[in-house]
């Protein structure tokens, strides 16, 4: 609580200098000195805050080597924010997210996805596609241009041309393993992912088929990051219908 | 003692609990009353405002508000070895909430555990430390939740299996553990004292997890506040009485109030279910209340004599688990905890010498290296550190080492934790 770094380092220099010689100032000196070392606190730091996240998030959110602990640098902090409470209060279900974060305030969960909004680490390493190039293009068309006889649009409709997301709360689907991508597709379809009504990516993942799912998600995984992957500015495009995460 | 955990009259104990804990179940309310109504209350007046501060000393809102969902409609999910319990709402709603119910009718809930019909409630509503609560508190609380916008959301049915949905039971129950009567105030002590042991016995219910429960789902008097495994959560309550787990009799009133109020202490962190307690109730306290609270706790312990360390296992099997525990502890804890194991509290808690790590029982450090864990944003900690979860990184034997090596070193005097024990709370629920 006393003591910061370079007080601390102050007085174990001159305690150190003079304990052996002169008993009385080495007895008050040495004294505050052990008391400094039992009052040492953490950095005032959101990076020493988070240090429940990157054990799986990896340093900075740039993700790590686990296709389903998704990289969290760079997404929009409004995203973030969403997913954040949407765990705290159970309507995303993953159980170790859902318990870390039960007990926290709305403000200290927006100041966290700041943090990782904030962050720009260097790109995850490119990821080399395990499907035929048949499907991959079947994930490119419905990527690019949706499939409108079944209802689903494209992911750039709202992800944006480059998949780099739009601020406050659509987040980029660059840098996200193929296993995790389609997950989170599942999850929204079986109920265990839900956003506020109306929840436009539950209605999507609803219409999407297996092999939609295989197609797109490892086109996705699969698409180079560009040096700048931030999200676009606020209203870069109009959304194709009312989205429940976007505030208004 | 961890081998403890493992044994069948654990798992008696832990239905037991189950029992109690499913109570908050409130009986139908399809009564008709044909009393007149009090009209509701201003909500700013003093008597809603000082009820608000004792529902939340009652921590109301921890089963009768669905988290993300409106305060106080009940519907919550209470699993219990028994079947699942869903707490009641207890808003103004004429029809599905409490509008209908008079002054006395809460009381006598509160009281006698009875609903205005004469039924039972199911003693997961923990209404035998409630008895406690005098009628000016109770009437408060009643005037508060008079306050609170009406929800109209029908009570959900109770999902429990014979023959447990036989609620004839519960008189039987009664009998043998329920006493009705107000707190009594002992005139040898202090006023703080008796301030103190009127919240902690009575709104506070902290018996409901630090008591240990019978076969029956009881709690025995002659062993208040002496710990015990919650069932379902797989989280050990410690004893409040014993100096060796969560006995405060060496704390200073201080310590013990940041660790009720904030969740952060000098000497240890909430985390899991206390987590819970502090932040839905206890960082609403005053400062007298929790000062109160910190005196009557610190006069509970009785203080012991360590126990000798004795490990299940054969002395080379544990020697080669510290080794093991020594190098992941280097590798990732130290950079928080230090290496000498002193931490920086109160953020990164100091791991030698804490009582929660030499307990009996393993399960909480287990845990927390599996599950890692913030405590509570509150108040006085409302941007808290956290500790990472290891369960993806390490495996059962180097959770066991590592819960071994800070269970055994720089003085701490708790027992070798075997790979197996690590395992089993894998699967423990985490909600």
């Amino acid at each position: 609580m006393t003591g910061g770094p370079i007080s601390l380092a102050a007085a174990a220099m001159i305690a150190g200098r003079h304990c052996g010689w002169f008993p009385l100032l080495a007895l008050l000196l040495c004294s505050s000195v052990a008391r400094a070392q039992t009052d040492r606190q953490p950095p005032d730091t959101m990076e020493a805050r988070v240090l429940a996240c990157v054990a799986c998030h990896g340093p900075a959110g740039r993700g790590i080597d686990n296709d389903y602990f998704p990289r969290l640098a760079g997404k929009p902090a409004g995203y973030l924010t969403n997913q954040l409470i949407a765990f705290r209060d159970g309507r995303r279900r993953y159980t170790p997210m859902n318990y870390l974060l039960e007990f926290q305030q709305d403000s200290y969960l927006r100041q966290m996805a700041e943090y990782f909004a904030a962050q720009r680490p260097p790109p995850p390493p490119e990821i080399v596609p395990v499907v035929s190039q048949e499907i991959l293009d079947r994930g490119r068309s419905l990527a690019m241009t949706g499939d409108a006889e079944h209802g689903v649009p494209a992911c750039a409709a709202c992800h944006g041309p480059a998949f780099t997301g739009m601020e406050p709360a659509i987040p980029g689907l660059l840098g996200l393993r193929a296993s995790y991508l389609s997950a989170q597709l599942g999850a929204w379809r079986y109920g265990t992912r839900t956003a506020t009504a109306p929840d436009c990516m539950q209605n999507v993942a609803g219409h999407l088929t297996e092999l939609d799912v295989t197609a797109v998600t490892a086109w996705l995984a699969a698409l180079p990051i560009p040096p700048d992957s931030s999200p676009t500015a606020r209203g870069a495009w109009p959304l194709p219908f009312a989205c429940g995460s976007q505030p208004k | 003692m961890s081998a403890q955990a493992q044994q069948p009259d654990q798992l008696l104990r832990r239905m037991a609990l189950g029992v109690a804990l499913a109570a908050l179940a409130f009986a139908a309310l399809a009564f008709a009353s044909a009393v007149a109504q009090p009209h509701p209350p201003a909500p700013d007046s003093a008597i809603v405002k000082q009820g608000e501060y004792l529902a939340r000393a009652g921590d109301c809102i921890a089963c009768h508000t669905t988290p993300g969902a409106a305060l106080f409609a009940g519907g919550r999910a209470m699993p219990t070895p028994f079947g699942t319990l869903y707490s009641s709402n207890i808003t103004p709603d004429a029809d599905t909430g409490i509008g209908k119910w008079t002054t006395d009718n809460f009381y006598s809930s509160m009281h006698t555990g009875r609903a205005p019909d004469g039924g039972l409630l199911y003693p997961a509503m923990p209404f035998s430390s409630y008895t406690k609560v005098t009628r000016a508190d109770s009437d408060a609380i009643f005037a508060y939740l008079r306050a609170v916008p009406p929800v109209r959301q029908p009570n959900r049915p109770h999902d429990l299996r014979f023959p447990y949905n036989n609620r004839s039971l519960i008189l039987g129950w009664r009998t043998l553990f329920f006493t009705e009567g107000e707190y009594k105030p002992d005139a040898a002590k202090s006023s703080e004292w008796n301030r103190g042991a009127y919240l902690v016995q009575g709104l506070g219910h902290c018996s409901m997890c630090h008591t240990p429960i019978n076969a029956l789902g009881g709690s025995s008097q002659s062993q208040a506040f002496q710990g015990g495994l919650i069932p379902m959560q797989n989280w050990y309550a410690p004893s409040l009485t014993s100096n060796k787990e969560a006995g405060l009799g060496d704390w200073s009133i201080a310590d013990i109030s940041d660790l009720l109020r904030s969740g952060v202490s000098h000497r240890g962190a909430v985390y899991g279910p206390m987590a819970e307690v502090t932040f839905d109730s206890l960082q609403y306290m005053s400062d007298d209340d929790t000062r109160a609270m910190a005196i009557y706790l610190k006069g509970l312990a009785l203080g012991s004599i360590p126990d000798p360390v004795s490990s299940p296992m054969p002395t080379t099997e544990s020697s080669l688990l510290t080794r093991l525990g020594e190098s992941v502890y280097k590798g990732q804890c130290a950079n928080c905890h230090s290496g000498d194991g002193r931490g920086m509290p109160p953020q990164f808690p100091s791991l030698a010498g804490n009582q929660s790590i030499q307990m009996g029982s393993a399960v909480n450090p287990i845990r927390m290296v599996l599950n890692g864990g913030y405590p509570p944003g509150t108040a006085g900690n409302p941007i808290p550190y956290g500790m990472p979860p290891f369960a993806q990184l390490l495996s059962d034997d180097e959770v066991a080492a590592v819960v071994t090596y800070i269970r055994t070193s720089w003085g701490n005097r708790g027992a070798a934790v075997s790979a197996a024990q690590a395992n089993a709370l894998r699967s423990a629920p985490l909600e």
